[in-house]
């Protein structure tokens, strides 16, 4: 019988010939990434192993981003016992350059490549064809010990794009059209597999926040056939494809879903729930306190531009604060060449330093008790970007931006 | 007998344990933010030996492994819901909080009564009544019998 994409990636990632979901297989990991949300006490469970080794130190990536630069003296300690520590044993590390999945995709993860990451957005890294999932630290310490895993085989949702999405409309937009429709944990345990026509039409950006959000509906993993773009994109940051798998035309999907992108319009998720999804123009003159343009999901370039197309020549509500924040140094290093930043700031905004800021609410930005935030952030959890009692509603750049202008929610063709 | 502390469904791990208290030192600093915002008097009132019971996809969102870590600290003897998130359910598994899927239990029970959970029989006795629970797996059960992934490990070695 064929296979999906995800089965021939953990079959090879076990050395066998043919995986069926339910499995439970043996697998070899191709990169392990881990972030300052949890590094620290993996460092702690390390310590106290009777036998502490690193299986291979060069599939190690750490990425201090969640709460850079350091906001308070115990964040300072957490750090610093994960800078050390890598020090130590010669681990790629990145302190301020960007996002952990923005610079994975950046500098390190390639098609076929299975890789688990100290972070649930770690699905991303299927934009390329690769199997990225999220793991907690004693997960990645064993992988970090051994070099291996468990792996309980996915069943898969297919994803057949048609068409283009119209003018003003974004992969954000569809993400969260289709979270809205399978739900919250309707991908729980599964993989989501996206490709057809439609597929053609969505750079390696629009890729990345579609992969990215899909841990919203529960996924285990997101892949997206590789193609050309892929290829291209590869190519350009000097890396080759280690497989190329395509799911057989005979492999066995649990579902399949047409979905045609020009149906998609501008889309919001509602406080406190991913899938709690509207049209956006039914959500139009909510007050909101904040907007925030950034985060692994929505802060590249393609999102600053498209920020940056709604504000120009426009003022930040007087009663708001935007934060722009380019996922990584790469990024904001483009938007400053190509005058992005400055159309930000002679708007008003606060433009800062690439991390993951308010998105995960425990550094810059946060929000007080009854604030309203918008957001190109993943999540809008009850207090998610920082009181208990307060709200976050989710958009694309272009949304948010209009937004920020506005004071109350709009989109940009009311700006 | 343990006391059961109940929960409604998409109970997120923000909502366990919120993003400002990760980066502390230890999870012992952690545990007493559990549940702050959806229960307060949590941490408080639990005991070790109770139980928490909730509704479909308990712990979404996060990969935080502080989420299952801080009940675990607390002394939460097992989590029982009608489905978990994976990565929660997959993390609970792998430091030894025991989790079981049960589809009858959340609609049967309120907060404050006492129930016993019997995990490799699979078997919730509770208000004079038996309730059947999925049983793990034979292989995560087995990481759960050796007191997590780590704990296996050590062994190996």
């Amino acid at each position: 019988m064929g296979m999906t994409m995800a089965e021939k990636i953990i079959a090879a990632a076990a050395g066998v010939s043919e995986v069926i979901p339910g499995d439970i297989q043996t697998v070899t990991l191709d990169r392990l990434m881990s972030n300052d949300g949890t590094t620290h006490l993996t460092i702690d469970m390390y310590e106290k192993l009777k036998n502490p080794r690193i299986a291979d130190v060069d599939k190690l990536v750490w990425i201090v981003d969640h709460n850079v630069p350091c906001d308070s003296v115990k964040t300072a300690a957490s750090h610093k016992k994960m800078r050390d520590f890598a020090k130590a044993h010669g681990i790629t590390f990145y302190e301020g350059a960007g996002v952990c999945h923005q610079l994975m995709m950046e500098n390190h993860v390639t098609a076929g490549e299975l890789i688990f990451g100290a972070d649930s957005h770690t699905c991303a890294y299927g934009a390329v064809g690769a199997f990225g999932t999220g793991v907690g630290c004693t997960d990645y310490l064993y992988a970090m010990v051994t070099g291996k895993s468990w792996l309980l085989v996915p069943e898969t949702l297919r994803f057949n794009l048609t068409g283009k999405l119209p003018k003003g409309v974004y992969a954000r937009d569809l993400i969260l059209t289709i979270i809205g429709q399978i739900g919250a944990n309707g991908a729980n345990y599964m993989a989501m597999e996206f490709g057809g026509e439609g597929l053609k039409t969505l750079n390696m950006s629009d890729r990345i926040a579609i992969c990215n959000l899909c841990v919203e509906a529960g996924a285990k993993t997101a892949l997206m056939e590789v193609d050309d773009i892929t290829l291209d994109y590869l190519k350009a940051h000097g890396r080759t494809p280690k497989h190329v798998f395509k799911s057989d035309a005979d492999a066995e999907f649990a579902k399949i879903y047409d979905i045609n992108l020009s149906t998609i319009r501008p889309i919001v998720a509602k406080p406190h729930f991913v899938d709690s999804v509207v049209e956006a123009k039914k959500c139009v003159g909510t007050h909101i306190d904040e907007a925030f343009l950034g985060s692994c999901n929505n802060g590249r370039i393609e999102d600053l531009r498209a920020g940056a197309e709604v504000i120009k020549g426009k003022k930040v509500h007087p009663l708001v604060r935007f934060l722009v924040v380019p996922a990584s140094q790469a990024v904001y290093q483009q938007a400053l060449e190509e005058g992005l930043l400055q159309i930000f700031m002679e708007a008003g905004a606060i433009v800062m330093n690439p991390n993951c800021s308010v998105c995960w609410g425990s550094c810059q930005g946060v929000i007080g008790e009854n604030e309203v935030l918008i957001s190109t952030g993943t999540r809008n959890f009850k207090g998610r970007a920082g009181h208990k009692d307060s709200f976050v509603y989710l958009a694309s750049a272009a949304t948010v931006a209009a937004s920020a202008i506005k004071g109350e929610i709009a989109t940009a063709d009311m700006v | 007998m343990g006391k059961i502390f109940k929960f409604q469904q998409d109970v997120d791990t923000d909502q366990i344990i919120a993003s400002q208290y990760l980066l502390f030192s230890t999870i012992d600093e952690m545990k007493t933010y559990t549940f702050e915002s959806l229960d307060p008097n949590f941490a408080k009132e639990v005991q070790p030996g109770d139980y928490v019971v909730a509704s479909e996809n308990f712990g979404c969102g996060s990969s935080r492994e502080q989420a299952p870590s801080v009940l675990k600290a607390l002394g939460v003897k097992a989590v029982i819901a009608k489905s978990f998130a994976r990565i929660f359910y997959r993390n609970a598994i792998n430091i030894g909080l025991p989790v079981i899927v049960c589809k009858d239990l959340h609609s049967f029970v309120e907060t404050g009564d006492e129930m016993e959970l019997d995990m490799k029989a699979g078997i919730v006795k509770v208000k004079g009544e038996e309730l059947t629970c999925t049983k793990l797996p034979e292989y995560m059960q087995g990481i759960l019998d050796q007191g997590g992934l780590i704990a296996s490990l050590n062994k190996e070695d």
